[in-house]
């Protein structure tokens, strides 16, 4: 793609040092000579975004690291210490923490539009999975950077995340104690998550080195999708792409600089200003914004799957929906590269980010919140007045209880008794109490959760409790579309995007007629 | 046909969102601050009532163990001072704030507001020539002090509860100062138990007393002893403890922006000059 070098060392310096570290030859050929297509729009210019944050996160960190203390007792205070008292410390901790929300903002927009113009096709594949270790190791990159101020989110985030490994089969706890380095979240465990959030970002500089190697070694893709074909189709990298990305990294810029100077905590919760307490469970424990859908997933699949529990089942799905974004370029049948040729395609790749917009809202919500209006209703029958007696039945034995009861129940109900109510004492004992005569009251009380129509309920038993010796409650409980289910739907989208939709979808779609080559449309 | 369907299912996902926003406690009151707009700064008199008032009632249960007093005086703090010459009478005047034009700030160690601030209070100290624990008087360099030694102690003195520490207070609470400031005048004047019925607070009951009471702390600039003008004042010092430089904060980001927007002016003009031979 590169072609032959194009490089000549002009003074005396660099074609002495050319022949022994061609170095400037390589930046030279990387960074200038470099031939990109000239139709690229500004969704690539998120790559260079990128890279200014991964500088800007590790020169804003190593600083922090030198005020930081990883222990239980001075974490939070040293935090705080850095944002009162060091020279600037509020400015660079504001940079490192907002830096961590927009290198995710810009990521992901990085990586939908990869998908969209299917930048992860041959012969890009290697290109593609170097970008998604990337991303993994920014998630957990992540994580383990929001624990390190030790506030009560910190806390109780690391305890959930390292809490769900324990659903691995097996070796599930032993990973657990490993990573925590104990039992509990604790000293151990804030040890290692400083020392691993500091090396993290340098294996992350060196893969992202491969993904630029990568990157030049296939050249980039194009919003046609159409391959590059000749010269025609290309300007220099310097400096027709590089004064587009200073442009565009700039505004990117005022949109991080809006953040760290007007909303340094917008994007963070409140809870971790709280220093973290082992002994108080947040009332709500969300992770960070850019880590919502994933959480999202993992709280659907609150029903067992066969073998598979619930917490495994969660595990998997979070797992698999990181997963299944390495194996995309062998999912993807279809010829065509680029969505703008694929208009079916195209909808579906839209529905798919609405559902990740999405998920990321069901992450932040209380997964039991019902969304869509219900009733729920219970009826209460009893009797007032009357004559009251209570006898004790014992069943011959276990598996003939019921049927005592049962037994028991009719003969009271033929001799008269308005209400029966049998409470089981043991396998083969039960008290019988009955009513007869009185009045039979029913009434009925609606609500619009479980909650206060339980409150419902015990509200009307204290109304007429004194009255009345007991009661008959049927409740009726109606399917309720709750955040979770709204999630389910959601996640099933998710999967059915990559699994069912994409390769399908690429066999059958009649796409639209691509240009023969990258510069026609353009000088067209 | 696909679009149409996300786009209502989008809608309807909205309306249900908002149809059941429901929360228990009753939200904050909206108060003006003058430290909420993107270049509003602290109404530093209001700073200072507020610390007299977090002095004379709140200190007694409430620790503020990540500010020392000589927070008080630095640079963007209340009693921050600073000396200007009143060119009439030719002599030096002290001045709270940055004056609008010259002024010398005086370093807080020998801020006389601030020395004796600390000074009032009695500090745990070991003495250096018994190595026996003693009190002595209170240094600028000093923590505030802390009510109780331990979170048991306060505990114990506060019928189980604990009072937070309220350093970051106001970034610790959904809504801030007006969480703050609301909470302190939503007491119902009744009691469940122990409990205080509070309209702000998570639940309704809080273990907290009411803390104010009309006239309880005398102020020297005339400004009314209500309840109401105490909770504003000490939402007022608890959100500048919390955020010490937001001045500074906002007065450089205004910089900074300029300049980003200035040089993104600048570069989009090398864009265009750039490509202007080029089509793409």
């Amino acid at each position: 793609m590169s072609g032959p070098s194009t490089y000549e060392p002009k003074s005396g310096l660099t074609r002495w040092l050319d022949k022994r570290l061609p170095i400037i030859r390589l930046a030279h050929d990387s960074f200038v000579a470099y031939p990109t297509p000239r139709n690229l729009n500004y969704w690539w210019t998120f790559g260079a975004m990128l890279s200014l944050c991964l500088v800007v996160q590790i020169v804003s960190g190593i600083v922090l690291a030198m005020h930081y203390i990883p222990h239980v007792d001075h974490a939070f205070a040293s935090v705080q210490r850095i944002d009162r008292d060091v020279p600037y410390g509020w400015l660079i901790q504001n940079i490192h923490s907002v830096g961590a929300s927009m290198f995710f903002l810009a990521v992901y927009i990085h990586m939908f539009r990869g998908l969209y113009y299917g930048s992860y096709k041959a012969p890009r594949e290697v290109l593609w999975i170097l970008g998604c270790i990337i991303y993994a190791l920014m998630v957990v990159t992540g994580f383990l950077g929001y624990t390190l101020p030790w506030g009560q989110m910190s806390f109780w985030g690391a305890t959930v995340i390292t809490n769900i490994l324990g659903a691995v089969p097996f070796i599930g706890e032993s990973i657990q104690v490993w990573i925590r380095g104990g039992g509990s979240i604790d000293q151990p465990t804030l040890n290692r998550f400083f020392s691993l959030h500091y090396l993290l970002p340098f294996v992350i500089a060196g893969v992202v080195a491969l993904h630029v190697w990568a990157l030049h070694e296939s050249g980039q893709n194009n919003p046609t999708g159409v391959e590059v074909k000749s010269k025609a189709d290309t300007v220099a990298f310097t400096p027709y792409a590089t004064a587009k990305d200073l442009f565009a990294t700039t505004l990117f810029l005022i949109l991080f600089a809006t953040f760290v100077f007007y909303m340094p905590n917008a994007l963070g919760h409140a809870d971790n200003y709280i220093p973290a307490n082992p002994l108080q469970t947040p009332p709500e424990i969300v992770p960070e914004w850019y880590l919502l859908p994933f959480y999202a997933v993992l709280r659907a699949i609150d029903f067992n799957i066969g073998p598979i529990d619930s917490k495994l089942g969660g595990v998997i799905a979070m797992f698999a929906s990181i997963g299944v974004l390495f194996v995309l370029p062998w999912l993807d049948t279809s010829k065509v590269r680029s969505m703008r040729y694929r208009p079916i395609a195209r909808q579906f790749f839209l529905i798919f980010v609405v559902v990740c917009l999405a998920l990321g809202w069901c992450g932040g919500q209380n997964p039991g919140k019902i969304l869509l209006p219900a009733t729920f209703s219970a009826t209460l029958n009893w009797v007032e007045g009357g004559q009251v007696a209570t006898q004790a039945i014992e069943a011959p034995g276990e598996s003939q209880f019921d049927e005592t009861a049962a037994a028991t129940r009719a003969s009271l109900t033929q001799g008269g008794a308005a209400m029966v109510m049998i409470q089981r004492l043991n396998a083969t004992d039960a008290s019988v109490t009955s009513v007869s005569g009185g009045a039979a009251q029913s009434r009925t009380v609606t609500a619009a959760t479980q909650d206060e129509l339980e409150a419902e309920i015990q509200h009307l038993k204290d109304e007429v409790g004194a009255r009345t010796p007991f009661f008959s409650v049927a409740r009726n409980i109606p399917f309720t579309f709750t955040v979770t289910t709204f999630s389910q739907i959601l996640t099933l989208y998710y999967f059915l995007f990559f699994l069912v939709i994409l390769p399908i979808l690429g066999l059958r779609e009649t796409p639209g007629r691509v240009p023969d080559t990258i510069a026609k449309p353009v000088t067209a | 046909m696909l679009r149409t369907l996300a786009i209502s299912a989008l809608a309807a996902a909205a309306v249900a969102g908002v149809a059941f926003a429901a929360s228990e406690a009753e939200h904050p009151e909206d108060h003006p601050f003058s430290f909420e707009s993107p270049v509003g700064s602290y109404d530093m008199a209001a700073v200072q009532r507020g610390f007299l008032v977090y002095k004379q009632v709140c200190s007694s249960c409430h620790a503020m163990s990540h500010l020392a007093y000589r927070h008080l005086g630095e640079p963007g703090g209340p009693f921050a001072l600073y000396m200007v010459l009143n060119h009439e009478t030719g002599e030096e005047e002290p001045h709270f704030g940055p004056p609008h034009h010259g002024g010398r700030y005086v370093d807080v160690t020998e801020n006389p507001y601030v020395r004796s601030i600390a000074s009032d209070y009695q500090i745990n100290d070991i003495d250096p020539s018994t190595g026996q624990p003693i009190e002595r008087p209170g240094r600028v360099s000093d923590r505030f002090r802390s009510p109780f030694p331990n979170e048991a102690a306060a505990r114990a003195s506060n019928g189980g509860a604990y009072p937070p520490d309220l350093s970051v207070i106001n970034f610790a609470r959904h809504g801030g100062a007006d969480y703050i400031r609301s909470l302190l005048i939503g007491y119902s004047g009744e009691q469940d138990g122990v409990l205080y019925i509070n309209r702000y607070f998570p639940g309704g009951k809080i273990a907290m007393a009411p803390p104010l009471v009309e006239g309880a702390v005398p102020y020297e600039d005339g400004s009314p002893t209500t309840v109401d003008q105490y909770a504003t004042d000490v939402a007022t010092f608890l959100q500048w403890a919390s955020d010490p430089h937001m001045e500074e904060r906002k007065r450089l980001g205004l910089i900074v922006l300029a300049f980003l927007f200035a040089l993104a002016g600048l570069l989009y003009l090398a864009y265009k000059q750039v490509w202007r031979g080029e089509s793409h």
